[in-house]
C-alpha cells in the first residue's frame, strides 16, 4: 500500500501496530492492551483526516496508485461474463478507453471507460487514461451497438482529460467528444456514468452525458485539473490547492449545483482501501439505477435526460 | 547646393484632391499592413493590404449578416451570476464587473433574428472580447434558446464561435453547457432545421467539443485558429514541434472537419446559397 503525504501519520500507527502484534506473537508477551490502544488511535486519526480532506487531498485520493481503475470494476462486478470489444473501425484501438459487454445478474450492460495503468508501463501503454479521438469513436460505436439491442449502457470516467496531442487535433479531438456529447444526449436506451476517480473536462463529459450521473466519494470532476487552472488563472503551478477550492470539484459540490445525481461512498480511507467492498457498492448502484430506468419508454428517457441538461446553468435575468 | 533635390516640379495634387489624415484611427495586420479603419470596416474588416481577416464581435456579424443591418436581438438581459462565488487573483464579479465596462456587452454571447437575403436567419454570436468568448450558463442558456426560437419558429440556426473555451469561473457548471448546448442541436437535427457552424478565430477548448463541430456544415475564415487544445498546450504536453499552420482553418479543411473557408465578403451569400441547396429552394441572387 502506498501512502500520501497527508496519510503518514496513519502508515506511522499501522506500522506501530503491526509491530505491536509481532512483538507480541515473538515474545509471548501480553500486549492486547497496547494493541487495541494504537488501534484506538489510529481509527482517530483515520476519522480526523479523512472526514476532513481537502478537496486539494481528494484530487490526490482519485489519483491514489493503489486506487481502482475501470477494468477492475468491471472484471470484478461481472467475472467471466466480461467479453471486451476494440476498435473504433476508422483508425485503430485506443488503449486508453476500454468498453466491453458483461453482466451484472441477468442483464447484460455495454460498459465504457477510461483505462489508467498501474505501472510505468501500462500507463505508458494506456496514454495515462488519456483517450485520442479513435478513444471516442470507439465509445461512440459501442454505445450505439448498446442501442440497435436495447443493451443498457454504463459509462466509468477515470481520465486527467482528453489527450492534447498533435495526431488528436489532425483526426478531430474536439468533434470526437461533441459528437459523442449529442449522441448521448439522444441515446436510446438508459445510460448510467459513474465518475470513479478523475473527471477532467471534456474528455470526461465525451462518455459521461447519462441519465443518472453517479460520483465516489473521492472523486473529482470539473472543468479543468486544478494544476492547470492554477497555470492559467494565478500564471503559475504553485496555486494548484486554491484551484481545487475554487473550481468546487469535490462530489459533494458536484451535487451542490446538480452536475451529479448522487454520490456513492467509499470506504474510510478511500476506494482502495477495501477494493471489494467498493466494487459490491458500485455493482448494486448500478443494478438499482437502472431498476429505476428500465421501465421507461425510449422516448420518456430521452426527454427526461435532455430536460435535465437544458435546466443546467444559474444565471440571471 | 541643397541636400534634396526636386524632381519634379511643384506639388502636383490639388487641395480639394488632398488626403485627410483620418481621425488617428489606423489598424496594423499582423503582417505589418498599416489600414485606416474606415477603410477596413468597408471592407468587410479584412485587410485590402494582405487579406487579413480582423477579429470582429457580434456587431460587425449582425452587420455583415442581417439585410440592412435589422434585427431583433433576443435574451438581451440575461447575465452571469457566481454560483460557485469563484475567486482566483480577482472575485468572478469583479471579473464581470470590468468586462462588461470594457465591452459594453452583457456577456460573451449575443443571439438575434433578422433578415438575412430576404428570410428569416437565427444568429448566435460569440464575443472574444469579453473574458476570451468563454462558455458559462449565460452563453449555454442564449444559444439554448436561440436553438429555441429556431425550433419554434422552423428557422435555420447559425452559431458563430470565437472563444477560448469553457469559462473556469463557473467549473463544471460550464463543462455542463457543452452539454446542454448539444441537446438543442440533437433536438434540432431530429426536426430537420439546418444548423450552421462559422468558426472563427480563435474556436477552441469546450467550444469546439461542442456545437462549432456539429453543424450540418462546419465553416471557417481564412486563417483562423481552430483545436480542441492550444497549441501552447499541445507543444507542451508531446515535445513536438508543431507543422507550419497546425490548427489553422486551412489545416482543418484538409483534414476533414470543416466543409470549406469562405472570405468574409462572400459569407453572407455562401450561408445562404448553402440553405437555399440543403431545402431545395430557388436560390436567391
Amino acid at each position: 500500500m502506498e501512502y500520501l503525504e497527508f496519510e503518514l501519520p496513519i502508515k506511522e500507527l499501522e506500522e506501530q501496530l503491526l509491530k505491536c502484534k509481532v512483538i507480541g506473537e515473538e515474545s509471548e508477551v501480553d500486549v492486547t492492551e497496547t494493541c487495541s490502544q494504537i488501534e484506538k488511535k489510529l481509527a482517530n486519526a483515520q476519522k480526523d483526516i479523512y472526514k476532513n480532506l481537502t478537496p486539494w487531498q481528494r484530487v490526490q485520493l482519485s489519483r491514489h496508485p493503489n486506487r481502482p481503475y475501470t477494468l477492475d470494476y468491471i472484471k470484478a462486478i461481472c467475472g467471466d461474463t466480461f467479453l471486451e470489444l476494440h476498435g473504433d473501425r476508422n483508425v485503430k484501438d485506443d488503449k486508453a478507453m476500454v468498453g466491453g459487454l458483461g453482466k451484472i445478474g441477468d442483464q447484460t450492460f455495454m460498459f465504457i471507460g477510461q483505462q489508467k495503468g498501474y505501472n510505468t508501463k501500462t500507463r505508458q501503454y494506456r496514454n495515462f487514461g488519456m483517450a485520442n479521438p479513435e478513444g471516442y469513436r470507439k465509445a461512440l460505436r459501442l454505445m450505439k451497438s448498446a442501442e440497435k439491442f436495447g443493451i443498457p449502457v454504463v459509462t466509468l470516467i477515470d481520465t486527467p482529460g482528453a489527450y492534447p496531442g498533435l495526431e488528436a487535433e489532425e483526426r478531430g479531438q474536439g468533434e470526437a467528444i461533441a459528437r459523442n456529447i449529442l449522441e448521448m444526449a439522444r441515446l436510446q436506451v438508459p445510460i448510467i456514468t459513474i465518475v470513479i476517480g478523475e473527471g477532467a473536462s471534456g474528455g470526461a463529459l465525451g462518455i459521461g452525458v447519462g441519465d443518472k450521473v453517479l460520483m465516489l466519494e473521492n472523486a473529482w470532476y470539473s472543468v479543468i485539473s486544478p494544476e492547470n487552472c492554477s497555470s492559467i488563472l494565478w500564471r503559475s503551478w504553485e496555486y494548484k490547492e486554491q484551484a481545487a477550492e475554487a473550481l468546487k470539484l469535490t462530489a459533494s459540490d458536484a451535487k451542490k449545483i446538480k452536475v451529479v445525481d448522487d454520490i456513492i461512498k467509499e470506504p474510510l480511507g478511500g476506494a482502495h482501501r477495501d477494493r471489494e467492498k467498493t466494487f459490491a457498492t458500485v455493482s448494486s448502484t448500478i443494478v438499482k439505477t437502472y431498476e429505476a430506468l428500465k421501465n421507461l419508454s425510449p422516448k420518456d428517457l430521452v426527454s427526461k435526460r435532455m430536460d435535465k441538461y437544458e435546466n443546467m446553468g444559474v444565471f440571471k435575468g | 547646393m541643397s541636400w534634396f533635390k526636386r524632381k519634379t516640379k511643384g506639388i502636383t495634387t490639388t487641395t480639394e484632391e488632398k488626403k485627410d489624415t483620418p481621425k488617428g484611427l489606423w489598424y496594423k495586420t499582423p503582417t505589418g499592413k498599416i489600414v485606416d479603419t474606415e477603410e477596413l470596416a468597408r471592407n468587410f474588416y479584412v485587410s485590402p493590404e494582405d487579406g487579413y481577416h480582423v477579429r470582429i464581435g457580434s456587431k460587425e456579424y449582425f452587420e455583415i449578416l442581417f439585410d440592412d443591418n435589422k434585427f431583433k436581438e433576443l435574451d438581451a438581459n440575461l447575465e452571469s451570476k457566481d454560483p460557485l462565488k469563484f475567486e482566483d487573483t480577482k472575485k468572478y464579479p469583479e471579473r464581470l464587473k470590468a468586462a462588461q465596462e470594457k465591452t459594453k456587452l452583457k456577456d460573451a454571447v449575443r443571439t438575434a433574428v433578422g433578415k438575412s437575403k430576404g428570410r428569416d436567419l437565427v444568429v448566435a454570436c460569440m464575443d472574444f472580447s469579453f473574458i476570451g468568448g468563454s462558455m458559462g450558463s449565460v452563453v449555454g442558456e442564449k444559444i439554448a434558446r436561440a436553438a429555441d426560437y429556431s425550433l419554434k419558429n422552423n428557422v435555420p440556426l447559425m452559431i458563430i464561435s470565437k472563444s477560448g473555451g469553457a469559462r473556469m469561473m463557473e467549473a463544471a457548471l460550464s463543462l455542463m453547457q457543452l452539454a446542454k448546448t448539444s441537446v438543442k442541436l440533437a433536438q434540432l437535427a431530429d426536426a430537420k432545421i439546418p444548423y450552421i457552424s462559422l468558426c472563427t478565430d480563435p474556436t477552441t477548448g469546450g467550444t469546439t467539443a461542442s456545437f462549432a463541430m456539429l453543424g450540418d456544415i462546419n465553416i471557417s475564415e481564412p486563417g483562423a485558429l481552430i483545436g480542441f487544445a492550444g497549441p501552447r498546450v499541445v507543444k507542451d504536453t508531446t515535445g513536438q514541434d508543431l507543422p507550419e499552420g497546425f490548427q489553422t482553418s486551412e489545416f482543418l479543411l484538409e483534414h476533414g472537419f470543416l466543409d470549406f473557408i469562405t472570405l468574409r465578403k462572400e459569407l453572407k451569400n455562401k450561408v445562404n446559397q448553402y440553405l437555399d441547396l440543403i431545402l431545395n429552394m430557388p436560390i436567391r441572387a
